[in-house]
C-alpha cells in the first residue's frame, strides 16, 4: 500500500515552509483552521495569521486588502463557501484587482463525505476558471500539492488552489517535473488518453492497469493546472491516441472536461468521454461509497474507454 | 488650518464633479457631491499622502466603499495633483481611466477597485491589519454610504474591526437618508447607525458631514482613540450645494443636461 496523505494536510505541512521562505505570507482562515489544516501555521506565526471567523465575504475582501498592501496571502475554508458564497467578492475584489491572493480551498467534490450535498461542490472550478486572470490548480496528490504550493507563492496573482479532506495515495515520488500550468504524463499509453485533475489522477492510473490486463494502453495525464490549460498536451494526446476521456470530482458542467473539449473542438476536434458529477447534487456517505455511486472511480473510465473504443 | 482654503477646494471639486458627469451624460453626482467636503479635508488636511509617490509606504490609504463615488474621488485626487483635472472628463468614456466605479489599476491614488458595495470596508480592514503586521503608524479612512450599510458584508467587516480592535481604522458614513429607490427608511431601515457600531465595538463620533471644523474634530478624535475603531457617522445632504438636486433620490445616479448644468455650476462656483 503506497504512503496516503490527503491533499489538505499536505498544504498545511508546506505552509509552515512557506511561513519561513517568505516574511510576508500571511494566513486566513474561517473558524475552519483545524479542517483546512492552517492551525499549525497559526501557532506557528501567531502575528501573520487572522481567523476572521464564519463570514466567507469578508475572509476573502480582508485578504485583497493585505494583498494590495504587500503581503502574500493564503486565505482558506471550504471550497463550497469560499468560491460559492464569496465568488462576487473574489471576482471583484481579488480578481480584478489583481490582489496576490491564494484562495486555497479544502474539502472540494464528492469525497467530503458523511456531510453531505451541501458541503459538497461540484461547481467551484467552473466558477473560478471564469474569472479573468484567475490560475486554477487543483492537485492530485500529496507531495504535489507542496511543490504546487511553492510555485503558486512564488507566483504574483490571484489563484484557486483547490484541496480535498480525504487520504489520497501518493503519486509522485519526485516533483521535480511539476510546473505549475503544465501538465504531467504519469503513465504512457497510445490506444486513449485519459486527462484526469486531483483525486481522479489515482482512478486513472487504476484505470490503467485495469485496462492493461485487456490489451489496451491508456495514457494517463495530471492535468493539476486547469487554467492555464496546457493545451500543447492536451492537442499532443489527441493526435497520438484514438480518443480523450477527461476525470475530474466536479461537474461534468463547466470543469476540466469543457475546457478540453473547448479546446479540442477548436483545434482538433477528437471522440471524447467526461467523468464527472452528473449535473445532479451528492449525499451523505463514505467517499468510497459516493465514488462508486456517483460514477467517480476507474471503472468508470474504463467504462467510456471501452465505448470510445467500440 | 484654512477654512477658506478648504471651502475653495471643495467648490472646485463639485464644479469638477458636475461638468465630469455633464460630459459623461450618466454618472452619480447626488453621492458625489454628499462626500465631498469629507474628501476635501482628508486630501487636503488629514492624510499623510504625496502625490508624486501615490504607493509611497507607510501613507495614510482612502478606500471609496461608496464607490459609485467615483467622480468626487477623481476630482479630490486631481485637485491634490495626482493627474491633470481635464483628464477627469473623460470619465465613463471608451479607454478612459476614469471608469464608472475606481479601478485601482487604472488610476493613480486609487487604493483598491470598488463599486461593488462592502468590498472597499472589507477590503480596508486588511489593509489596517498588514499596517499592523509591519508596525506602520499609518491609518486607513474607509468612506460607506448609508444605503451600503444593508449589504451583510459591511456588518462581517464591522465584526472583524471591532473583534481586532483596528484603531488604525476610521469608517466614515455619509449619511445623507437616499439610496436609488428612495428613502432608506421606505426601502429598508439603516438606523440606528451609531448603536450598531457601537455595538460591534466602535467608537462612534456624529458630526455634520458638510461643516469642515467638526469633520476635521472628528478625524483628529479618531486618531486619539486607541483599542478600538472609529466610526464617524457624517450627516450630509445628498446633491450638496445644487439647489435643484439637493435631498433628491432622483439625482442618485443621473447626470444633468445642458441647462442644468449651467445652473448648477453658477450656484457651486470654483474652478476647473
Amino acid at each position: 500500500m503506497a504512503e496516503t496523505m490527503a491533499t489538505r494536510q499536505a498544504y498545511g505541512k508546506v505552509l509552515l515552509e512557506l511561513g519561513e521562505t517568505y516574511g510576508n505570507l500571511v494566513v486566513l482562515d474561517g473558524d475552519l483552521s483545524k479542517s483546512t489544516m492552517t492551525y499549525d501555521f497559526s501557532k506557528e506565526y501567531p502575528k501573520r495569521f487572522f481567523n476572521m471567523g464564519i463570514a466567507e465575504q469578508n475572509l476573502y475582501g480582508t485578504s485583497a486588502g493585505l494583498a494590495l498592501s504587500g503581503k502574500i496571502v493564503c486565505a482558506s475554508t471550504f471550497a463550497i463557501f469560499a468560491t460559492g458564497r464569496a465568488f462576487e467578492i473574489i471576482r471583484n475584489s481579488i480578481g480584478y484587482t489583481g490582489a496576490n491572493v491564494k484562495i486555497c480551498a479544502t474539502h472540494a467534490g464528492i469525497t467530503v463525505g458523511e456531510d453531505g450535498a451541501s458541503h459538497q461542490t461540484f461547481e467551484d472550478i467552473a466558477l473560478m476558471r471564469t474569472i479573468p486572470g484567475m490560475v486554477v490548480v487543483n492537485p492530485s496528490d500529496g507531495n504535489s500539492t507542496m511543490e504546487l504550493m511553492r510555485q503558486v507563492c512564488a507566483y504574483k496573482g490571484p489563484c484557486y488552489v483547490r484541496l480535498g479532506r480525504a487520504k489520497v495515495p501518493m503519486i509522485y515520488e519526485n516533483t521535480e517535473d511539476i510546473k505549475l500550468g503544465k501538465g504531467n504524463t504519469v503513465r504512457e499509453g497510445d490506444d486513449l488518453a485519459v486527462i484526469a485533475t486531483g483525486i481522479m489522477v489515482n482512478e486513472a492510473i487504476i484505470a490503467h492497469n485495469i485496462l492493461k490486463e485487456e490489451g489496451v494502453s491508456l495514457r494517463v495525464i495530471d492535468m493539476h493546472t486547469i487554467k492555464p490549460l496546457d493545451e500543447e498536451l492536451v492537442l499532443k494526446a489527441a493526435k497520438e491516441t484514438k480518443g480523450i476521456i477527461t476525470a475530474e470530482e466536479h461537474s461534468i458542467i463547466g470543469g476540466l472536461g469543457s475546457c478540453v473539449s473547448q479546446v479540442l473542438s477548436e483545434k482538433y476536434p477528437v471522440r471524447m468521454g467526461f467523468v464527472g458529477q452528473q449535473d445532479t447534487f451528492g449525499e451523505s456517505g463514505k467517499p468510497e461509497e459516493l465514488k462508486e455511486k456517483y460514477h467517480m472511480q476507474a471503472q468508470d473510465i474504463v467504462g467510456e474507454a471501452l465505448r470510445l473504443l467500440k | 488650518m484654512d477654512l477658506l482654503e478648504l471651502e475653495r477646494q471643495g467648490r472646485n471639486i463639485r464644479r469638477g464633479i458636475l461638468l465630469a458627469t455633464h460630459e459623461a451624460g450618466s454618472g452619480h453626482p447626488g453621492g458625489s457631491l454628499s462626500c465631498t467636503d469629507i474628501l476635501t479635508v482628508l486630501y487636503f488636511h488629514e492624510m499623510n499622502i504625496n502625490p508624486e509617490y501615490p504607493d509611497m509606504q507607510g501613507r495614510d490609504r482612502f478606500v471609496m466603499s461608496k464607490g459609485h463615488g467615483a467622480p468626487a474621488l477623481y476630482c479630490v485626487l486631481a485637485e491634490r495633483g495626482y493627474y491633470d483635472k481635464s483628464e477627469v472628463l473623460t470619465l465613463r468614456k471608451l479607454n478612459s481611466k476614469f471608469q464608472g466605479h475606481p479601478d485601482h489599476k487604472l488610476v493613480p491614488g486609487v487604493e483598491t477597485s470598488t463599486g461593488s458595495l462592502g468590498q472597499g470596508f472589507s477590503a480596508s480592514i486588511g489593509m489596517a491589519l498588514a499596517d499592523r503586521i509591519d508596525g506602520n503608524s499609518a491609518r486607513t479612512y474607509v468612506l460607506l454610504g448609508d444605503g451600503e450599510l444593508q449589504e451583510g458584508l459591511v456588518w462581517e467587516s464591522a465584526m472583524a474591526a471591532g473583534h481586532y480592535g483596528l484603531d488604525n481604522l476610521t469608517v466614515i458614513i455619509d449619511f445623507n437618508g437616499l439610496q436609488i429607490d428612495g428613502k432608506n427608511e421606505d426601502v429598508m431601515t439603516v438606523t440606528p447607525i451609531d448603536k450598531k457600531f457601537e455595538a460591534f465595538g466602535f467608537n462612534v463620533i456624529s458630526i455634520d458631514g458638510h461643516n469642515l471644523k467638526e469633520i476635521i474634530d472628528g478625524l483628529n478624535e479618531s486618531k486619539n482613540v486607541l483599542g478600538k475603531p472609529t466610526c464617524i457617522i457624517a450627516k450630509t445632504v445628498k446633491g450638496k450645494g445644487v439647489s435643484f438636486m439637493e435631498n433628491q433620490a432622483g439625482w442618485h445616479g443621473k447626470a444633468p443636461n445642458d441647462r442644468e448644468l449651467e445652473k448648477a455650476l453658477s450656484e457651486v462656483g470654483g474652478e476647473w
